[in-house]
């Protein structure tokens, strides 16, 4: 046997990278967030973040467009998912493939299309900032919405539904009392993968005209004017709103077990 | 429930995702310079898409830098997700915990504070082409680890054992029993990392070096400016990725199927 060949020393390289790209970058953030240009530590990225009415304003615009996009991403994902997990059809399983496919098409490309489309119908993008914003932002992740609500719903044991049944509830009843309540882990990630993003990629609104910033372009507009310390304030901020809102969403004994599921 | 509700439902959503495109699809074959005004046919779109060095050129830098982002995320994955199953419970929580990072992460704030780290502090220029290889290393490798992880789990272990009592190496028990086992997760890891290495804006916007563009950076800029021969080349270039994505899609979906019949 070689002397140093053991299985766990195979993960070191991983370790190592992830310490350097993962961990230090964390470190450097900090350290940006809290000091100004000359390094000196200061709490005025803060401050000044929660004093500036254009900063909390694009707080609140950040989550009224992600509140929103989750909303409608819900309620067209939940029926689609609903109707297809349960659907007895044998191709169930390729038209599922037909919802999700498009996060496979670069979203770029796909907001270009929308972006002709809309303009088509409305002349001008300019009326509808907020509404247009929504619409991408839906067509965009609508597909990550349906396909953890569709596997949560397809997992659940059939038996349940028939004992309902023999039971005497009737189908409203049984899908209020067993399908709604043991498809909410799926409801749950489908919004965790759709609010974060909405609040972050400013892209799909600077395509479609709207020119009002939400929490990532904040970031962007930092990063294009070169002001480290204050990008690292917002990223900072946003970092922290990620990690409550993941707290909020991680159910324990779903923990990764979907995380293979996109492919 | 009226069945012919669920179908109508279902329609429209998938008109909803693929109008868009469809049309776009349609016109991509015009000489039209917008949505609408209907013209001629004409394939100088896709003439223009191949033969445009500048738009090839971003074409081929795309996809190499996907490949390249892919096989060294996925090495770097594979290795430390078997690192970690073989380590002690504490050290596997612990990189699992700073795996988990990336993953729920915005992009807006990895690409941030990676660029900061290693563009602003340690002055490794752009043009180097590191800071966007790391990035999207970043972005990739992680969800490589989610997918291999399981794999591991569910990996009959005492083969390895078995293995060693027969004679094999370490290293070659490694790579005759456990890497077959794993093989799936990997491939899958594999794939998931070339999709979001092309999918990605962010990361890329703000570590590539300026002469560099990735499809969807070009893309996302091209939307800005005027030119409308390359716009239209972009609906050639929307056309052919969609084309490939459903043939790749239903190709492995038809595969998968009929291997559920042989069952």
């Amino acid at each position: 046997m070689r002397i140093h060949f053991t299985r766990k020393n195979l993960g070191i390289p991983y370790v190592l990278f992830l310490l350097i790209f993962v961990v230090m970058p964390l470190l450097v953030l900090f350290y940006f967030a809290f000091t100004n240009g000359s390094g000196e530590f200061t709490l005025t990225n803060l401050t000044d973040f929660f004093t500036n009415p254009n900063t909390l304003g694009t707080l609140f615009y950040s989550f009224a467009i992600a509140a929103t996009t989750t909303f409608f991403c819900l309620i067209l994902a939940y029926p689609v998912a609903y109707f297809l997990a349960t659907s007895k059809l044998k191709a169930r399983s390729v038209i599922i493939m037909l919802f999700v496919l498009p996060m496979w098409i670069n979203f770029s490309l796909r907001i270009t299309a929308l972006k002709e489309i809309l303009t088509l119908i409305q002349g001008n993008l300019a009326f509808y900032p907020f509404a247009n914003s929504v619409i991408g932002m839906t067509y965009d992740f609508l597909p990550f919405m349906i396909l953890p609500i569709y596997t949560a719903i397809e997992k659940l044991d059939p038996a349940l539904i028939e004992a309902a049944k023999d039971l005497g509830a009737d189908d409203k009843e049984t899908f209020l009392r067993i399908t709604l309540p043991l498809s909410l882990p799926g409801v749950i990630s489908g919004i965790a993968m759709v609010f974060l993003p909405s609040m972050t990629n400013y892209v799909v609104l600077d395509m479609l005209y709207n020119s009002t910033f939400i929490m990532g372009s904040l970031i962007g507009s930092y990063f294009a004017a070169d002001n480290w310390n204050g990008g690292s304030m917002i990223a900072l901020i946003l970092l922290l709103i990620i990690c409550i809102f993941t707290l909020l969403t991680t159910t324990k004994e779903e923990d990764n077990k979907d995380g293979g599921n996109l492919l | 429930m009226k069945k012919g509700y669920k179908w109508v439902f279902l329609s429209l959503v998938l008109l909803f995702l693929y109008l868009p495109i469809v049309v776009l699809a349609i016109y991509s074959f015009t000489d039209s310079t917008s949505i609408g005004v209907i013209r001629n046919f004409s394939l100088q779109n896709y003439i223009n898409l191949f033969t445009t060095p500048e738009l090839r050129n971003m074409i081929i830098g795309t996809f190499v830098l996907a490949l390249v982002s892919a096989t060294i995320a996925t090495i770097l994955g594979t290795l430390g997700a078997i690192g970690s199953f073989y380590s002690k419970q504490k050290t596997s929580n612990a990189i699992s915990v700073m795996n988990q990072i990336p993953v729920i992460n915005a992009d807006v704030v990895t690409g941030f504070s990676i660029t900061i780290l290693l563009v602003v502090v340690l002055k490794v220029s752009k043009d180097s082409f590191i800071p966007l290889l790391a990035g999207h290393v970043t972005l990739c490798a992680p969800f490589v680890y989610l997918a291999v992880m399981p794999k591991l789990i569910q990996m009959d272990s005492g083969l390895y054992e078995v293995a060693l009592d027969l004679g094999a190496t370490p290293a070659r028990a490694l790579r005759q029993i456990v890497f077959p086992q794993i093989l799936p997760g990997v491939i899958s890891g594999f794939l998931l990392s070339t999709t979001l290495s092309l999918d990605d804006y962010f990361i890329t916007t703000y570590t590539k070096p300026a002469t560099f563009d990735t499809i969807s950076t070009y893309v996302v800029n091209a939307t800005k400016g005027s030119q409308t021969s390359t716009k239209t080349a972009l609906w050639a270039l929307a056309t052919v990725i969609f084309v490939l994505v459903i043939v790749v899609v239903l190709a492995m979906n038809i595969k998968a199927l009929r291997a559920q019949d042989h069952k």
